[in-house]
């Protein structure tokens, strides 16, 4: 057996997207020596593909605008699921993080006098989004790599070594994490460009890892999005709430088949775009939700006038939130007023001068003409619902970041409670600044606290080992790839935008197979470079997570954000009040019900009392 | 619609290799790196590539089809003859390591050695105004995705590893374009460029922004101004005398 590669750190941060690079930030920053481990190359992860913006309630467009307005539409939009501690925080500090990632030389669009420009999108009641055209992730990510680059400049000024406080281990793939006792001791993976093993020593690990769209045949999520960070943490003895949750982003594109899934950023609607039937009809406006009459207009003209008088006016229902668009698209096509490929049409080419249109949505108009042969300034799109965002994730203290292990830290995507049951477009890459530092902070804290680093043992590190060298100890099993196709089938027909009582038990079902034949899962090759091996450990953690999706799903009996039962198509007041909490028993998933902390009084003043009737029980409002 | 497309694909690491042959389905509206994958789970469960969005925004997938650096994910096949037999090859600046996937750490080292932003001292957060007019230069080089196309071209480093060392490559000298041409950056950019990074090996042939998926106007609105900007310290008499008197 080749000698194990070991490294000692205080904080090790899993994932280099958005949240994973502010924590190390701020963990390098509280002085300790802080490694970065991620499976693509640094500055090529997941948050790379964000469009639209960061929601801040900065008021550079509308004055009015305010975090109590931001924490308002937040919570509205998650159905007032959310963890209202989050969300308020979030609201709160949002703007912080923004103007932060100025001085770090990040160059976002501007207003006329000069302030950071921001746009409309779905469910924020005023313009919000700061961008950068419509790749703002890309300016994210890369504002946050320039600045870990800078603080290792730093410390090559002062060591000689750029590494000595913050260093990053790229496509390398934690497949364990190894604990001392009751805590985190550190992580296990291995280097995917040569397959050999690494420990890394480490008494905070702070898992950014982001989501679990994979596990979906159609899907905006690239392959990264395997769910690790959630089969990780519950491995490791920490809990996952709301993983019933899943948001089927409105307009993913539906053609040629090899590109559908792939995302057409809202934007398109938040800078005018609408979307159609087959019969060229407006159909959004049939689908106004009663909770949100007051709020969307209820024709065209109406409509069309917010775009340039938000005060008068109340805005087009093409900007709901999204899981009330995505519905209403699965409908209009289920009632066979779909576009030829099995979507709508969107269409911004009436809307916008093509000039605007490549000012406004170069990536969009790329992306068409080079994917679809389209030319969104002439002609419109096709699009339907994808498999977007999972709300649920680790169960955190929102404060710190901290999960229910000690030493074990989640920020980002992986972390579940600050969207509640649906996120809002935009409260994503803000989500990753204020609690990606907020669990660098807290993760360092720990650290710094602790009196005797814990130790792991030579056990686990065997251990760990032999699970990830399995599938090239078998023979003539199964194909990794063919398992993947199935789970991903079984999900989106049977766990998917809509949800019925049997289809999910069907699902269940085929998943405990899947499991079982997952366990002679076969690879060829060595370990060196191994697409195939790389998939049959990935396998593991979304048989795991997809096992939270659907037992969770079951569960709820009601409609709510990203989970809609076609057999309880209301929503109910109770189930605001309750949790569903999945841990991790023997090879199956436990999930259990739990009551939620009752949002905190002054946070209810900032909401009429009509709108509260429409989420809370009689109990909680007397 | 779907029919068989002919493949030749390098495979091999570090210590060689050779192009193998593949025949294999491609249906409407694919690219080229569909049918990558569909080799990996059909035919070479081992063949390594390199990708992440498949939507042509992180950069990943770059590679050479028929010679000419492209994203694979970004190359309809619609853009051959059915008949066509297509050749992917890794980039040939960076060191294999394996198949379609390169070392490309070269460009991480490079990254490393640009100085990086310099805010201004007396401004707090919240308080940076530009226009918009004065940010879009840089925006335009922000663009860049880092897909290295544009430093696996550059014939100052293709094929000639010993300028390396003293040539960042075009994205490199990019980068040190973007910084000199942000509104608010308070470093002093245009010797670093000739001294640090080599701009002087750069004679403005424009293949790299030939390559460039982005469609970033490297030479034109990068390196040329750069170059400009030398000349101009350079043969400035005043500047030059300016120099001469306060250097440290
Ligand atoms: C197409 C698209 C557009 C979007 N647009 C917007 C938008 O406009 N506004 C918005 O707010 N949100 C948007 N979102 C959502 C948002 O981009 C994501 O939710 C967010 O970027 C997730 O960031 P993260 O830091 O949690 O994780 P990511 O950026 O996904 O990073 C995860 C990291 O973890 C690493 N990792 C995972 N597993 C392992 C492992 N086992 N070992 C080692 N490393 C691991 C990965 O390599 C990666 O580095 C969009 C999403 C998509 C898909
Ligand atoms: S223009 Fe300069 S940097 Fe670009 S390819 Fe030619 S020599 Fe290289
Ligand atoms: S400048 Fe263009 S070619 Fe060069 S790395 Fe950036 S995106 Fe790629
Ligand atoms: S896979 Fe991201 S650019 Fe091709």
């Amino acid at each position: 057996m080749p000698e194990l590669e070991r490294h000692s750190f205080d904080v090790l941060v899993i994932g280099a997207g958005g949240a994973g690079l502010r924590a190390a930030i701020e963990a390098r920053e509280h002085g300790m020596r802080t490694a970065v481990l991620c499976k693509s190359l640094f500055g090529k992860a997941h948050t790379v593909m964000a469009e639209g913006g960061i929601a801040a309630a900065m008021g550079n467009v509308n004055s009015s605008d305010s975090w109590q307005v931001h924490f308002r539409d937040t919570m509205r939009g998650g159905k007032f699921l959310n963890n209202w501690r989050m969300a308020e925080l979030h609201a709160q500090e949002a703007p912080q993080r923004v103007w932060e990632l100025e001085t770090y030389g990040a160059l976002f669009d501007r207003t006329k006098d000069g302030r950071i420009s921001q746009r409309n999108f779905g469910g924020h009641e005023y313009p919000r989004l700061a961008h950068v055209g419509d790749r703002t992730g890309l300016e994210l990510i890369r504002t946050l790599q320039q600045k870990i680059v800078s603080l290792q400049q730093e410390d090559f000024k002062e060591f000689g070594d750029y590494e000595e406080r913050l260093r990053v281990f790229q496509e390398f793939t934690v497949t364990d994490l190894v604990k001392d006792g009751d805590r985190i001791a550190g992580a296990f993976g291995y280097w995917r460009e040569s397959g050999r093993f690494v420990l890394f020593e480490a008494p905070a690990v702070i898992l950014a890892t982001g989501g679990i769209g994979k596990s979906f045949k159609v899907t905006s999520n690239s392959w990264e999005y395997t769910g690790d960070g959630h089969a990780l943490a519950l491995r490791a003895g920490a809990s996952l709430i709301n993983m019933e949750f899943i948001q089927f982003h409105p307009t993913g594109m539906v053609w040629p088949p090899s590109v559908k899934g792939i995302l057409v950023t809202e934007s398109v609607r938040g800078d005018g775009g609408v979307l159609r039937n087959s019969e060229g009809k407006r159909f959004m406006f049939d689908y106004i939700p009663e909770v949100f009459k007051d709020k969307y207009a209820d024709n065209e003209e109406e409509g069309d006038r917010w775009y340039t008088d938000q005060a008068n006016n109340r805005r087009p229902p093409e900007l709901l939130p999204r899981d009330e668009v995505a519905r209403a698209i699965n409908s209009e096509v289920k009632a066979g007023r779909g576009s030829p490929h099995g979507g709508v049409f969107l269409d911004v080419s009436t809307r916008l001068p093509a000039e605007e249109i490549r000012k406004r949505l170069p990536s969009m108009h790329h992306q068409f003409k080079e994917l679809a042969d389209v030319d969104i300034t002439a002609q419109p799109m096709e699009v339907g619902p994808t498999c977007h965002y999972v709300m649920g994730g680790v169960e955190v203290d929102p404060d710190t970041g901290s999960s229910s292990v000690a030493g074990l830290y989640a920020a980002g995507e992986v972390s579940g409670g600050m969207h509640g049951s649906n996120r809002l477009g935009g409260n994503s890459l803000s989500d990753l600044l204020v609690f990606g530092r907020r669990a660098g902070a807290g993760a360092s804290e720990y650290v710094r606290a602790l009196e005797q680093r814990p130790a792991v043992s030579e056990d686990t590190v065997t251990e760990a080992r032999a699970t990830a060298l399995k599938p090239f100890q078998q023979e003539g099993g199964e194909n990794p790839y063919t398992l993947h196709m199935e789970l991903q089938q079984s999900m989106n027909d049977l766990v998917g935008i809509i949800r019925r009582q049997a289809e999910m038990e069907e699902a269940l079902q085929r998943l405990e197979k899947l499991k079982e034949r997952a366990q002679s899962l076969t690879v060829e090759g060595h370990q060196q470079f191994n697409p195939g091996w790389h998939l049959a450990l990935d396998l593991r953690n979304m048989l795991l997570v997809s096992e939270c999706v659907a037992k969770a799903a079951l569960l709820r009996t009601e409609s709510r954000g990203g989970h809609t039962r076609d057999d309880h198509p209301s929503m109910d007041a109770e189930w605001r009040r309750k949790l569903l909490v999945c841990n991790v028993s023997g090879d199956g998933v436990t999930v259990e019900e739990k009551p939620q902390i009752p949002i905190r009084s002054d946070l209810l003043d900032l909401f009429d009392r009509t709108e509260l009737e429409k989420y809370l029980t009689a109990e909680e409002l007397s | 619609m779907s029919y068989q497309g002919k493949f030749r694909v390098w495979r091999g690491d570090d210590s060689g290799g050779a192009l193998e042959d593949f025949t294999v389905e491609v249906n409407e509206g694919e690219v080229v790196l569909d049918i990558i994958h569909r080799l990996q789970a059909t035919q070479a469960p081992d063949l390594a590539v390199r990708w992440n969005c498949k939507a042509g925004k992180c950069g990943s997938c770059s590679a050479e089809i028929n010679g000419r650096p492209r994203l694979l994910c970004m190359t309809r096949m619609s853009v051959f003859e059915e008949s066509e037999t297509i050749t992917v090859t890794p980039m040939r600046t960076f060191p294999i390591i394996r198949d379609l996937v390169t070392d490309v750490s070269f460009n991480y080292t490079k990254a490393r050695e640009v100085p990086s932003f310099a805010p201004p001292k007396d401004l707090a957060p919240g308080e940076y105004r530009m226009q918009q007019v004065d940010v879009e230069r840089s925006q335009e080089f922000r663009k860049c995705i880092e897909c290295f196309l544009c430093q696996n071209t550059c014939h100052v480093v293709r094929d000639h590893e010993e300028n390396k060392e003293a040539f960042s490559g075009p994205r490199f000298l990019m980068r040190v374009a973007e910084l000199e041409m942000h509104p608010l950056d308070t470093a002093d950019r245009v010797d670093q460029a000739q001294d640090d990074h080599g701009l002087g090996y750069c004679n403005i042939t424009k293949c790299c922004s030939e390559v460039c998926p982005e469609h970033i106007h490297i030479t034109d609105n990068a390196l040329i101004p750069m170059k400009e900007r030398v000349a101009d310290r350079k043969y400035d008499p005043i500047v030059w005398l300016g120099n001469k008197l306060f250097k440290r």
